[in-house]
C-alpha cells in the first residue's frame, strides 16, 4: 500500500537517520512511503500572530500538492512538520475568512479547504498496522534495552493537533514494547527541549537538556527515544555542553524511533545510519547484542 | 557630411514629405503606452524595447543581445483592470494598448564571495553562504517574476532540501535578470544561489567524462602531433579543399558515430 509522504527538510540533510530507516521499515510492513512531487519547506514553525498569513502560506501549499495529486492523507516523520502542517490545514478549515485569503494569495494554485489529513508515521504504526502485529515482524527484539520515550512539544501541543494524550501519552512506550524494549517512565517526557531557542539563546539548551536527561537517566533509562530532529539537535548540542562541564555525566545515546524499528525488524544497521547520532548509540547496541 | 548639410536635412525632409505625401498615414497603428508614467504613441508590433527606443529613449545600458538571452533588459508592466504585476524581457515582449511599462535592467542583490576550489557538493555550502535561503516562506511571487517561466520556488525549495543537483536543473534556463530578486519576501538573491548550485553541480556533482580525460591525455602525450604537423604544412588551396570536403557528423548522429575515413582515430 502507498503512503503519500512529505520529508521535510531536515530529513533531507541532517536527519538521513530519521528518514532512511523509517522508508526501509515500511517497505517490510508492506507500505511505501511516497514522496509528493514539489513540496517545499513545511513552515518551520507554526505563527502564532493573528494577522501574519504569509506564514500559513508555505504549508497550506503543501497540503495544495498532496490534494492536487489526488491524496486525501499526507505522512509526515518529522514531529515539527507535523505539527506546522496539521495546524495550518486546521487554521484552513476552521476560519472562512482566512481561508479565502490564502485561497486568493494563492491564486495559481487549486482552492484548498481542508480536505487532506495530516498523519503522523506514529499514527500508522498504532492504528494501520497495531501493535500486535508490529510485534509479530519483529525479528531482533531489543532486549534489555532500557529507552525514556520522549515525546517533546508538537506532537502534543496544542491539544488539537495531539496525536496521543497530552497528559499521558503512551504511543512511544507502546512502540517500544512492541519492539521488544523495556520502556522508562519519567516525568519529564513531554518536557519542552528548548526548540529555536537554541539560535536566540544557546547558553539555556544545556539546561532544558539537564533537566530531561538527568530525569531519564536517574529513572534508569540508558537512552532516549525521539521523533523530531530539533529535538535531537537540542539535546545533542546541550550534552556537549553538559559532557564538559559536569563531571558526573557522560552523555545519553539518542534514537530516533524509526532507527529502532529497523534494527527491530531485522533491518541492515547502514540503513540506521548511527553514525549520524550523539553519543555513540552503537557501543550500547553492541554491549546489548544488538550490533555485530 | 559637411555641417552644413547636416543642418539642412531636416528642413529638406519635410518639404520632400510634404511635396509627396500631403496626409501621412502610418502604414501599422500607433498604441498608446506609458514609459515610466509618461504616454506616448508607439507602432503595434514593436518590442518594448523598440517601442521605449521609438519614443526616444537610448539605452548605453539594460540592452544586450535582444535574442532574450543575455538577461539586461528585465522589465515591469501592469495593464488596465488589472492589479497584477507582470514582467518580461523588453526584447522580446510587444507592446499591448495602455500598458505601463518601466525597465529593472539590474536589481541589487550581494553575491557571495568564495574560493570555488574550496567548495564541496555538500548542501551546507550553500546554507553557509547564503544564509537568506531561509528565509523563503513558499509565497511563490519569485516564479510569477520568472520571464523564462522557471519553477524558481520549486529551485529554491530544493536547495533548502539539500538537492543542489535539482536546483541547477530547475534554474537551467536562468539568465539572471534579478526580476525574482526584486520580487521577493524573504529578500533572497535567488539568481545567485542558482549560480553557485550549477557550479557546484558541473563541478562537483556530474559525473566526468572518462572519455575526455582519455583523449586529454592521448592529446598531452602527443598521439596527434603528427598530423597536426602534416596540417600546418599544408597549402592554402588544399587546406580549403580539405575543409570542404570534410565529412561532417549529422546533428541526428547516434553516440556510436563513426566518420568513413578512420585515420586518424
Amino acid at each position: 500500500m502507498s503512503l503519500a509522504y512529505y520529508p521535510g527538510c531536515t530529513l533531507k540533510t541532517k536527519a538521513k537517520n530519521l528518514e532512511e530507516p523509517a522508508i526501509a521499515s515500511l517497505e517490510v510492513l508492506g507500505f511505501k512511503l511516497e514522496e509528493i512531487d514539489r513540496w517545499n519547506c513545511c513552515g518551520a514553525v507554526h505563527s502564532l500572530a493573528d494577522d501574519d498569513l504569509i506564514h500559513q502560506v508555505a504549508p497550506v501549499r503543501n497540503l495544495i500538492r498532496a490534494r492536487e495529486q489526488g491524496k486525501n492523507e499526507l505522512i509526515t516523520l518529522c514531529s515539527f512538520c507535523f505539527n506546522t502542517l496539521k495546524r495550518a490545514n486546521l487554521l484552513v478549515k476552521a476560519n472562512a475568512e482566512k481561508r479565502n485569503t490564502i485561497n486568493s494569495f494563492m491564486d495559481e494554485e487549486i482552492n484548498y479547504s481542508g480536505g487532506v489529513k495530516v498523519v503522523h508515521l506514529l499514527e500508522v504504526l498504532r492504528d494501520e498496522i497495531g501493535w500486535e502485529a508490529l510485534a509479530q515482524k519483529v525479528k531482533l527484539p531489543l532486549r534489555d534495552l532500557k529507552i525514556a520515550p520522549y515525546y517533546g512539544c508538537t506532537l502534543l501541543r496544542p491539544r488539537e493537533v495531539a496525536i496521543d494524550s497530552v497528559e499521558n501519552p503512551i504511543i512511544l512506550h507502546e512502540l517500544l514494547d512492541a519492539l521488544g524494549a523495556t520502556p522508562v517512565d519519567f516525568p519529564e517526557s513531554t518536557r519542552c527541549c528548548g526548540s529555536y531557542q537554541i539560535i536566540s539563546d544557546p547558553g539555556t539548551i544545556s539546561a532544558y537538556a539537564w533537566n530531561i536527561l538527568s530525569s531519564a537517566l536517574s529513572h534508569g533509562a540508558e537512552a532516549l527515544v525521539l521523533s523530531c530532529p530539533l529535538c535531537d539537535y537540542d539535546l545533542s548540542q546541550g550534552q556537549k555542553e553538559l559532557v564538559k562541564r559536569r563531571d558526573e555525566f557522560k552523555g545519553m545515546p539518542l534514537f530516533y524511533f524509526t532507527q529502532l524499528l529497523a534494527l527491530a525488524l531485522g533491518l541492515e544497521p547502514q540503513v540506521c545510519h548511527f553514525e549520524l547520532n550523539y553519543g555513540n548509540p552503537e557501543s550500547l547496541l553492541r554491549e546489548k547484542n544488538l550490533l555485530p | 557630411m559637411s555641417a552644413k548639410a547636416r543642418k539642412k536635412s531636416p528642413t529638406a525632409t519635410k518639404v520632400k514629405k510634404e511635396k509627396e505625401v500631403p496626409e501621412v498615414k502610418p502604414e501599422v497603428e500607433l498604441i498608446p503606452v506609458y514609459v515610466m508614467g509618461k504616454r506616448y504613441e508607439v507602432p503595434e508590433g514593436l518590442t518594448l524595447m523598440k517601442a521605449m527606443e521609438y519614443a526616444g529613449y537610448k539605452f548605453i545600458r539594460g540592452c544586450g543581445c535582444r535574442e532574450g538571452t543575455c538577461g539586461a533588459c528585465g522589465t515591469v508592466y501592469r495593464k488596465p483592470g488589472n492589479y497584477k504585476l507582470q514582467v518580461a524581457l523588453a526584447c522580446q515582449k510587444t507592446v499591448e494598448p495602455d500598458m505601463h511599462m518601466a525597465q529593472i535592467p539590474f536589481f541589487p542583490a550581494n553575491r557571495a564571495q568564495y574560493e570555488f576550489a574550496e567548495l564541496t557538493s555538500a548542501p551546507e555550502e550553500v546554507f553557509k553562504l547564503y544564509p537568506e535561503l531561509f528565509r523563503c516562506v513558499a509565497c511563490n511571487a519569485c516564479t510569477k517574476a520568472c520571464p523564462q517561466g522557471i519553477e524558481v520556488m520549486d529551485a529554491i525549495s530544493a536547495l533548502k532540501q539539500g538537492n543542489i543537483a535539482e536546483a541547477a536543473r530547475l534554474s537551467f534556463e536562468c539568465i539572471q535578470c534579478g526580476l525574482c530578486t526584486s520580487r521577493c519576501f524573504g529578500e533572497l538573491a535567488q539568481y545567485h544561489m542558482f549560480q553557485l548550485a550549477r557550479r557546484i553541480y558541473g563541478a562537483r556533482i556530474l559525473p566526468r567524462a572518462e572519455h575526455l580525460a582519455e583523449m586529454i591525455k592521448a592529446i598531452n602525450e602527443g598521439e596527434y602531433d603528427d598530423i597536426l604537423d602534416e596540417l600546418k604544412h599544408v597549402k592554402k588551396d588544399e587546406l580549403q579543399k580539405l575543409y570542404q570536403e570534410r565529412e561532417e557528423e549529422p546533428v541526428t548522429a547516434g553516440e556510436d558515430w563513426k566518420p568513413k575515413d578512420k585515420t586518424y582515430l
